[in-house]
C-alpha cells in the first residue's frame, strides 16, 4: 500500500521525525481554518500519488489564510495525470537553505535494507542516479539493525558540520525504526531540508507498506483511501482477487499471476489490447468468477458510460483450480446477469471434461490452447467494434 | 533424474491437517512421493491419509528420518515453520505458503544461509516462499504442481510463477519434450532459491540437457541470471519473461512482480538475455520449438565432432545424449571461448571427450 504524503508524515511524526505542523483538507474552507491555526505562511500540496505535483501546479505557497483558501480552491479543482485532487495538505512553510535526499528501500538483490543518501535532494532521484551517480551514498543495513555510528559515518563526509551530522543521524535512525517496525518497502524523505537556521526537517514523505504485513498492523486499514478506489478495485479487494485496470478492450480472467501476465502479453502479441490484469487465484469458487465478470464489465466504462470491454477471455489452467468450478461460476454468473459482450473460454487441466459438459449444457464451448483462445477473443472484439 | 528431490526424498508435511496440507498430501502420495510424516502442533498421534502426525518437526525427523519438508501453514506462522525445519536438520525446505511479510522472509533467508555456510554441504536449502514447489516427473513431487502435465525427459524448468509454469510444462510435454525437474522458485521479492541456484543445479545434473527459465517483471534476478549463464552455463537455455504489458508501479499479483523506480521491466530482462546470447521466447508457445532447436544444434555439433554415423545415432537416443559435452547456446565465437575456458579449468573439453 502506498501512503499519501500526509499519511506518511503522520507515521513519521509517531516516530519522532521532524515534520512541520500541518493537516489535510478537502475543502477551501478547511484549508483556510488550518492556515489560521498554523499562523504564518503555509504550503498547499495536492495529495495525489503521482510524481511531478509541483510542475502540474499542485504545490503552492500561501502567505495568509485567505490566500490559503484561494490556492486550495485552485488545487482542489485540478486533475493531475488523470487523478482528481480530492485533498490538500496544508503545512507550515519552511525556508530552505539546502535540500537532501534520504531513503531506505529493500535491496532485493543483496537481500538487505539499503539506505540511500544524496546531497542532491528535492529532485527526481532516478535522474540523479543517471546523471551524477557519485552523488548518491549507499549503505546496506546489517541484519542486526542500524547503529548510530554507522549513520554518522554516512553523513560526516557530506554534511561535515557536527550539529547537522547529529541531526541527520537522528533522522536516519528514526527513519530506520519506521522502515523496520512499520514493515515498509520504501521510506523516503525528499527533500530532507536544512533551514537557514540549521534545522533538519522532513518536507515530504513517501512510504510504501508491505501489504503482506497488514495482518499485524491494525492502523493500516484507516489509511486505505476508499474513495480513490474504483468500484471494481473495491470489489476485487473484498473478494480477494488481484486486479489491475488497463486501457484496452479485451477483458482477461486468469488463474495465477504469471499466467495472467502472459495472457495480457499474448493479447498484445496478437494485435489486441488487454483491458486488465485479473488473477482469480488458486481455488476458484463460483462467487469469485461472478465477481470477476462484474469487475471487468463494470469497471471499464468510457467517459460516456458505455462499456469499453468488447470481449472477455477466460484463461484457466486447472491445477488446484478445478475447471468445473470455473465452468459452474461462468454458467451461474451468466444466468444472473447475461453478458452484452462475447465470451471466449480456454480451459485445460483438472476436471476439464466435467467443465466442458457443464458449459455444453448451457450452449458454451471452450478451447484448450491458450494461443487459440487469445486469437479468437481478439477476432470477436473486432467483430463487435465493426 | 532430477535436482533437489529423488527417490531418496523422505517428506514431512508441515501443516498436514489443514485443508491445503491434507489435499496435497494425498496428491503427493498418489504421485509416488514418500510422505513419511506430518506436523501440526497439538495434533501429534493423529493420522492423515495414513501418514503419522507429530507435534514438532524434530519429533518427525527422529521418528521417520524425514530429510525434506514442505510447508502449507498460514502466512503468520510460515517463517517459524521454516526456522523449525532448519533447526530439526531438514536438508530441503519448500515453503508453498504465500503472503509472508518481507521482513519475516529476510530473517529466515539469512538464518538458513548462515546454517548452510556453517554446514558446508549446501544444506539446508529453502525453496520459496510463495512457490508451487518441485516436480521430478516419474520420481516425486513436493508441492502443488499437477503431476499429470509432466513427463520424464531432458528439460529442466525453473520459474517464478505457478500456473504459467504448468502452461509451459504442458506445452513442452505436448511437443514431446519431457522434463528432468520442474522447479517453481516463487513470486516473492525475497526467495530462498533463485535462478542462479537453480541454473547451477541443472548445469550439474547429468540428465538435464536444456533449461527453460521463466521470469517475470520485478527485481533484477533475470539480469543476474543472464550474466551467470553467459559465464557458467554450458547447456542451452531458453528464456521467457512475463509482464511485457504490465504498467509500472502496480503489483501484478505476485508481491515481487512490480516495476519499481523504472527498473524490473520485461523489456530490460529480455534484452539482458538476448545480449547474453540466450534465445528469448516472445510468447509461451514459442518455447518448445526454441528448446528443440537449441537441443538440435547441440546434438548436431556433437555429431560433427564425432563422425556422422555415430552422430546420427546419438541424435536419436536420449540416454546417449547425456554424455555429449557439446554446448548449446549462442554464437560460434562464444563456443570457442567456452571450450577454451573449459580446457583452462582442466575440464575435459568436448573435443577430448568425443574423439
Amino acid at each position: 500500500m502506498n501512503l499519501r504524503e500526509y499519511q506518511g508524515k503522520e507515521l513519521f511524526a509517531r516516530y519522532g521525525l521532524p515534520v512541520l505542523p500541518g493537516q489535510v483538507a478537502s475543502t477551501p474552507e478547511e484549508a483556510r481554518d488550518i492556515a489560521t491555526s498554523i499562523a504564518g505562511p503555509v504550503v498547499i500540496k495536492a495529495q495525489v500519488m503521482v510524481g511531478g505535483r509541483g510542475k502540474a501546479g499542485g504545490v503552492k505557497l500561501a502567505n495568509n489564510p485567505e490566500e490559503a483558501y484561494d490556492r486550495a480552491r485552485d488545487i482542489l479543482a485540478l486533475t493531475i495525470k488523470g487523478l482528481p485532487v480530492r485533498r490538500v495538505l496544508v503545512a507550515q512553510a519552511a525556508e530552505i537553505a539546502r535540500e537532501l535526499y534520504l531513503a531506505i528501500v529493500l535491496d532485493r538483490s543483496r537481500k538487505l535494507p539499503l539506505v540511500m543518501f544524496s546531497s542532491e535532494g528535492g529532485v527526481d532521484i532516478e535522474e540523479v542516479a543517471r546523471s551524477t551517480p557519485e552523488k548518491i551514498v549507499r549503505f546496506h543495513v546489517p541484519l542486526e539493525g542500524l547503529r548510530a555510528y554507522q549513520a554518522r559515518a554516512l553523513f560526516q563526509p557530506v554534511l561535515k558540520d557536527g550539529a547537522l551530522v547529529a541531526q541527520a543521524s537522528d533522522v536516519l535512525l528514526k527513519l530506520w525504526r519506521v522502515y523496520n517496525d512499520a514493515d515498509c518497502q520504501l521510506a523516503e524523505v525528499n527533500p530532507l531540508a536544512i533551514t537557514p537556521a540549521g534545522k533538519v526537517v522532513a518536507l515530504d514523505a513517501k512510504v510504501i507498506l508491505d501489504d503482506n504485513a497488514e495482518y499485524r498492523h491494525r492502523d493500516w486499514d484507516g489509511w486505505r483511501d476508499r474513495d480513490e478506489e474504483t468500484p471494481g478495485e473495491r470489489l476485487a479487494r473484498e473478494k480477494g482477487l488481484s486486479y489491475v485496470k488497463l486501457d484496452g478492450d479485451i477483458g482477461c480472467v486468469v488463474n495465477g499471476a504469471g499466467l495472467a501476465m502472459a495472457t495480457m502479453d499474448l493479447v498484445k502479441h496478437y494485435g489486441g489490447e488487454p483491458a486488465n490484469f485479473l488473477d482469480i487465484g488458486g481455488s476458484s469458487s463460483p462467487e469469485k468468477v461472478t465477481a470477476a465478470l462484474k469487475i471487468i464489465t463494470g469497471d471499464s466504462r468510457d467517459r460516456g458510460g458505455a462499456p469499453k470491454v468488447r470481449a472477455i477471455l477466460f484463461n484457466i489452467f486447472g491445477g488446484i483450480t478445478r475447471c468445473d468450478d470455473v465452468a459452474n461460476g461462468i454458467v451461474q454468473s451468466l444466468a444472473e446477469s447475461p453478458l452484452s459482450v462475447p465470451l471466449v473460454i480456454r480451459l485445460t487441466g483438472t476436471n476439464e471434461e466435467a467443465a466442458r459438459r457443464i458449459l455444453a449444457d448451457h450452449g458454451l464451448t471452450a478451447t484448450t490452447q491458450m494461443d487459440e483462445g487469445v486469437r479468437e477473443v481478439i477476432a470477436k472484439a473486432q467483430e463487435v467494434a465493426v | 533424474m532430477s535436482i533437489l528431490i529423488d527417490k531418496g526424498t523422505r517428506l514431512v508435511v508441515q501443516g498436514i491437517t489443514g485443508r491445503d496440507g491434507a489435499f496435497h498430501t494425498r496428491q503427493m502420495i498418489d504421485y509416488g512421493t514418500k510422505v513419511v510424516a506430518g506436523v501440526t502442533p497439538g495434533k501429534g498421534g493423529e493420522q492423515v491419509h495414513g501418514v503419522p502426525v507429530y507435534d514438532s518437526v524434530a519429533d518427525a525427523v527422529a521418528a521417520t528420518k524425514a530429510n525434506t519438508s514442505v510447508i502449507y501453514v498460514p502466512a503468520a506462522f510460515a517463517a517459524d515453520a521454516i526456522e523449525e525445519a532448519a533447526d530439526a536438520g531438514i536438508g530441503l525446505i519448500v515453503c508453498i505458503t504465500e503472503g509472508l511479510p518481507v521482513r519475516d522472509t529476510l530473517a529466515v533467508y539469512h538464518s538458513v544461509a548462515r546454517r548452510r555456510e556453517a554446514n558446508g554441504n549446501g544444506k539446508p536449502r529453502l525453496v520459496g516462499p510463495n512457490c508451487p514447489g518441485l516436480l521430478a516427473p516419474g520420481i516425486a513431487k513436493v508441492g502443488i504442481l499437477p503431476g499429470q502435465i509432466a513427463k520424464p525427459g531432458p528439460v529442466g524448468v525453473v520459474s517464478r510463477s505457478g500456473t504459467l509454469t504448468y502452461e509451459v510444462v504442458h506445452q513442452l510435454t505436448r511437443a514431446g519434450l519431457g522434463q528432468s525437474t520442474c522447479l517453481g522458485i516463487g513470486g516473492d521479492p525475497i526467495i530462498g532459491t533463485n535462478f542462479i541456484d537453480a541454473l547451477t543445479l541443472f548445469e550439474a545434473d547429468p540428465h538435464t540437457e536444456a533449461i527453460v527459465l521463466i521470469g517475470e517483471i520485478g527485481g533484477t534476478d533475470e539480469e543476474e541470471a543472464a550474466q551467470f549463464i553467459k559465464r557458467h552455463v554450458h547447456k542451452p537455455v531458453v528464456a521467457f519473461v512475463a509482464g511485457q504489458t504490465a504498467p509500472p508501479g502496480k503489483r501484478m499479483g505476485h508481491a515481487g512482480a512490480i516495476i519499481a523506480g523504472g527498473t524490473g521491466t520485461a523489456g530490460e530482462k529480455m534484452a539482458a538475455f538476448a545480449a547474453a546470447g540466450i534465445p528469448v521466447a516472445r510468447i509461451p508457445s514459442e518455447i518448445p520449438s526454441l528448446v528443440a532447436a537449441a537441443m538440435e544444434r547441440r546434438r548436431a555439433r556433437a555429431g560433427t565432432k564425432r563422425g556422422s554415423a555415430s552422430g546420427a545415432k546419438r541424435a536419436a537416443g536420449t540416454t546417449a545424449r547425456r554424455n555429449a559435452a557439446a554446448r548449446g547456446n549462442g554464437s560460434a565465437a562464444r563456443e570457442t571461448q567456452r571450450s577454451g575456458r573449459a580446457a583452462a579449468r582442466g575440464k575435459p573439453a568436448r573435443r577430448t571427450r568425443s574423439q
